[in-house]
């Protein structure tokens, strides 16, 4: 347990370098300097990380977990004296993490709760970064009765809810082959599994939502949260165990970010959106959602789910994700780091996003999200100044 | 015990006719068949989880699967992040509790007076039984709260914790086989006592010690569930920084297991062969040299 | 401990040598060093009594029987847990039990020795496989293989027995059950050979003497004799499977309710431990959790004492240990 106090000495060493370094121009050039895009920002320069090695450590969300990954690569290939570990563990996970404060930064795509935050240590401010939006998918492997795998299915609000609340238990349950008139006659008996998450989940928590907002039955039963008391089905931990699950046996059905049903090679329900209209989840439909709510982003960030936006190609269940941060760093060192690579997700990063299934912030969002990144502060003063 | 046979007096009578001695024949043969069947039973499943690693991990391993960490998207990479996690935090967890289980037993078998002694021993036994999910409770309390970090050091003390009992216990049944002749040879030749036990009655009983300490470092290889809440698991290759998250070979399969993609499950069969050969090879060496003794 | 009165054979007789600073110093160290094992334990205790006090305080004794766990509106019940708990080890105990015993028989009484020695050897292997590749395994080849074959077949034919309904998807109580017993198996079979070869032979000559089978010698004198050391076998065995973590958690279905069928979805104790804690709200969600750990270790602990005083009873303190 030295380590850690060693390093804090020379994170306070450090810190003079850094001071610096912000108050000049960016003048440490790392291994190749990824060109700032966001000109219109309103920092006068581009934050860039310390020179010396750096490892951060975060926890959370397994919604966002491979865009994370992906932007850890790209962001360790232009400086790679940044390691930073991300662990899916779950938005509730990511919630207690930086919570107990056992992480660098947490992530979440449920924005915390009152309580949540009421529970903070005395003193301690987290802010909200919003990184990229994602649509819930409903995933399923059901074998039809011709013996192949059933591609396309088509569901409902009312039918996700029955299938969710127990009271639809077979592939070929009239209400799902009602809504299916090309393939219902392929529907088999086969009963239906559901795999829900069983660690608290910000993917839960928008599909939750969702369930509420389609189903009285749901809303005043089951109710909406990050871990809630399933009629039905089998929990598995992550957006990857939700997915691993399904694809794991016939019959079996879930929800999950978007990318995880590519990477997984499941196919994804078309959910009947509010224009009555059978979307599949996409890039371009979380964006159209997004752009429907920006007018009511608040203020402070926590934005809930973006549940049945109107519009012919919105997807009905897509979420903001978050990086959670210490607004007060400790390590003046790790801060400046971090603060680097929230800008450069912010910037560079968001153009990975559509590529992987996720869709990038709306402009509006995206210049919020940069000014919120001047609060984060070490020794009491900003890290990136305005 | 004799009485136990004595309340069953039918058994002598029942032990004369000649048909029925036919049928008592018939059981006889029937049931010893049928303990061999068991017998077999048990051996069938270890078979049937060697030959699924064996198949299915042997194609896995490779080059890259030792060599890199994992790559985002499941794109390539290996567990090198966790092999190199292992094989740190395993031989810390060693270091600390094999001196401690080793002078630990010691006192309990050279020194301690016999109610300490019996305290000590009844919460090794009891310590062993502990299931293990609750010593990662235990140290996520006391060393990742405190140090506002999951960290390396906290899950080699979770593993060490595994693995004191263990070691006391073998050690102490080892120092108990150590005739008290030598003891008193040594102590007549005027060697100090705790020279007597260090090089003489530890030195003697050192196979025993050896088997215990290995066996304990074997399995602490194969521990998850302490890891969870302590180390985390990293997707990073760390080396040395025990003040950050490390993976480990079991925290990888067990993440692995669960993804969607197949080249990731064909890593955390190829990660369960590696650690099954390292365990499997570990009890076999060691035990081997035991073996015809204990089952004498 | 002031004086060297102990167990150690050679202590007593030796006592005069401790009196050199170094003896005394080393024997102070070794002291201490001996006595970590016991805080650890005491520690950990307490440490869940502790933290896991919020819950209790809450609940009360209705944390045992409440059959909610929903962290939407704050109530924790641990009876779904136990249930799960206790049924996977049933049934890894109905399945083990008499596969253990039957083996431990022909490995202590029937087999040549050329075939028991080995086959004794491969059996502790079974000990020595880490849980999360018994896991693995199940997720990918047991569970799969237990839905098609086992769970089909007996769906198809006890499936009118509320307890067997299926429909059986290869994860759940059932899959964790076999799973474990191939996981205690190993320390069945061990301890009970080693009872029973402590039996005397006086015990089996007697019978043999009148004229009994090998089998009835076994079943009328060898196994009387050595019950008691073959039930604390037995429940050493139990007390793995109750604490057993990855491997249930991995082929359970992780469903926090009190399964109806043993092809219902379920949670242990110590899965729910595994799959939540680390990110179970901070207060009483985290302190019930902890508090099913208590519950987890007092079960434990006692089923250990007692299964170790009636090994011990047959076979002596240094059985069972392995």
């Amino acid at each position: 347990m030295t380590i850690s106090k060693s390093r804090k000495l020379s994170g306070l060493a450090l810190a003079a370098v850094f001071v610096a370094a912000c108050g000049g121009a960016a003048s440490q050039p790392p291994a190749s300097q990824p060109a700032a895009t966001a000109q219109a920002s309103s920092g006068p320069t581009t934050p860039v990380p310390p020179t010396g090695n750096v490892t951060l450590s975060g926890a959370g969300a397994t919604f966002p977990a491979l865009l994370y990954q992906v932007w850890i690569e790209k962001f360790n290939e232009a400086y790679s004296n940044v390691s930073i570990n991300y662990q899916g563990i779950g938005s509730g996970g990511g919630i207690k993490a930086i919570t107990q404060q056992t992480v660098d930064f947490g992530a979440s795509d449920a924005a915390m709760k009152d309580a949540e935050i009421a529970a903070l240590p005395a003193g301690t401010t987290i802010l909200h970064v919003p990184t990229a939006l994602g649509a819930v998918v409903v995933i399923f492997n059901v074998k039809g009765a011709d013996g192949t795998a059933i591609s396309k299915l088509n569901l409902d609000g009312p039918t996700i809810a029955g299938i969710f609340l127990g009271h639809i238990t077979k592939w070929n349950d009239p209400a799902i082959v009602a809504l299916n008139p090309d393939s219902g006659a392929n529907l088999p008996a086969t009963p239906i599994k559901v795999i829900h998450r069983s660690d608290g989940s910000g993917t839960t928590n928008a599909f939750t939502s969702y369930l509420a907002a389609v189903s009285d039955e749901w809303k005043n039963g089951p109710g909406v949260g990050k871990e809630v008391s399933w009629p039905t089905g089998d929990g598995a931990p992550g957006n990857d165990g939700v997915s691993g699950g399904v694809k794991s046996g016939d019959g079996r059905i879930g929800y999950v970010e978007l990318q995880y049903a590519v990477v997984s090679g499941l196919a994804s329900a078309a959910i009947k959106n509010a224009n009555g209209k059978f979307v599949t989840g996409s890039s371009d439909g979380v964006t159209a959602a997004a752009n429907g709510a920006v007018t009511s982003f608040p203020a402070d960030f926590r934005q809930a789910p973006i549940i049945n936006g109107a519009g012919d190609t919105t997807y009905p269940i897509a979420s903001y994700t978050y990086l959670l941060v210490y607004q007060a760093q400790t390590d003046a060192t790790k801060g400046q780091a971090l603060v680097a690579f929230l800008y450069w997700a912010l910037t560079d990063g968001q153009k990975e996003e559509k590529a992987i299934g996720y869709a990038p912030l709306p402009d509006p969002i995206q210049q919020k999200a940069l000014e919120e990144l001047h609060k984060i502060t070490a020794n009491g003063s900003s890290i990136w100044p305005m | 015990m004799a009485v136990v046979v004595a309340a069953r007096p039918s058994i002598a009578a029942r032990l004369t006719g000649v048909g029925v001695g036919r049928r008592r024949a018939a059981v006889d043969v029937a049931m010893r068949g049928l303990a061999l069947v068991a017998a077999l039973l048990c051996v069938v499943p270890l078979a049937a989880v060697l030959f699924f690693v064996a198949t299915r991990g042997a194609p896995a391993l490779s080059l890259d699967l030792i060599t890199k960490p994992p790559r985002a998207l499941g794109i390539g990479g290996g567990a090198a992040n966790a092999l190199l996690g292992t094989l740190q935090m395993v031989p810390l967890a060693a270091l600390m509790a094999v001196p401690v289980g080793i002078l630990g037993a010691v006192y309990v078998a050279e020194f301690g007076d016999r109610r300490a002694a019996g305290v000590i021993r009844f919460c090794a036994d009891v310590l062993v039984g502990v299931p293990s999910i609750l010593v990662g409770i235990f140290v996520f309390t006391f060393l990742v709260l405190p140090f506002k970090q999951f960290n390396a050091f906290a899950g080699s003390v979770a593993l060490a914790i595994i693995m004191l009992p263990v070691v006391m216990r073998t050690t102490e049944e080892s120092l108990h086989l150590v005739p008290n002749a030598l003891r008193e040879a040594s102590l007549a030749l005027g060697v100090p006592y705790w020279r007597t036990v260090v090089s003489v009655v530890i030195r003697t009983g050192l196979p025993g010690i050896l088997t215990g300490s290995m066996l304990a470092f074997a399995r602490a290889m194969g521990e998850t569930a302490p890891l969870l809440f302590t180390t985390l698991g990293s997707r990073l290759i760390n080396v040395g920084d025990f003040g950050q998250p490390m993976d480990s070979l079991p925290l990888f399969i067990y993440v692995n297991a669960r993804q969607p993609v197949n080249a990731l499950n064909d890593q955390a069969w190829g990660v369960a062969f590696l650690l099954l050969v390292i365990v499997l090879v570990i009890n076999v060496a060691v035990r081997a040299r035991t073996w015809g003794r204990r089952i004498g | 401990m002031t004086t060297l009165q102990g167990t150690g054979p050679s202590a007593r007789r030796f006592g005069q040598a401790a009196s050199r600073i170094p003896d005394v110093a080393f024997r102070s160290l070794s002291g201490t060093l001996a006595w970590v094992v016991v805080a650890a334990l005491g520690l950990l205790a307490s440490l869940l009594l502790l933290d896991g006090s919020q819950a209790l305080s809450t609940f009360g004794l209705s944390f045992l029987t409440g059959t909610t766990w929903d962290p939407i509106a704050g109530v924790y019940g641990a009876l779904p847990f136990i249930v799960g708990t206790l049924g996977s080890s049933l049934i890894a105990l109905l399945l083990g039990a008499p596969i253990g015993l039957l083996t431990a028989i022909f490995l202590a009484e029937l087999a040549p020795r050329r075939i028991a020695v080995p086959l004794t050897f491969v059996i502790e292997l079974l000990a020595a496989i880490p849980s999360v590749v018994y896991g693995l395994w199940g997720v990918f080849v047991l569970g799969p293989f237990l839905q098609s074959t086992v769970e089909a077949w007996i769906v198809g034919t006890l499936g009118w027995i509320p307890i067997f309904a299926g429909p059986p998807f290869g994860m759940g109580l059932f899959a964790a059950g076999v799973i474990l017993t191939l996981m205690i198996l190993p320390t069945i079979v061990a301890i009970a050979r080693d009872v029973i070869t402590s039996v005397p032979d006086a015990q089996r000559e007697a019978m043999l003497a009148l004229g009994a089978t090998r089998w009835e010698t076994i079943t009328r004198s060898v196994l009387p004799y050595a019950r008691s050391g073959i039930i604390g076998a037995i429940i050493l065995g139990l007390g793995r499977a109750l604490g057993e973590t990855m491997a249930v958690t991995m082929v359970i279905g992780n469903r926090p309710e009190i399964p109806h069928s043993v092809f219902d979805s379920s949670q242990t104790i110590a899965s729910q431990i595994a799959t939540t804690f680390n990110e179970a709200g901070i207060g009483l969600q985290t302190s019930s959790l902890i508090a099913l750990g208590l519950v987890l270790l007092v079960i434990t602990m006692s089923l250990n004492v007692v299964a170790r005083l009636l090994v011990w009873q047959v076979a002596g303190p240094s059985s069972g240990r392995r």
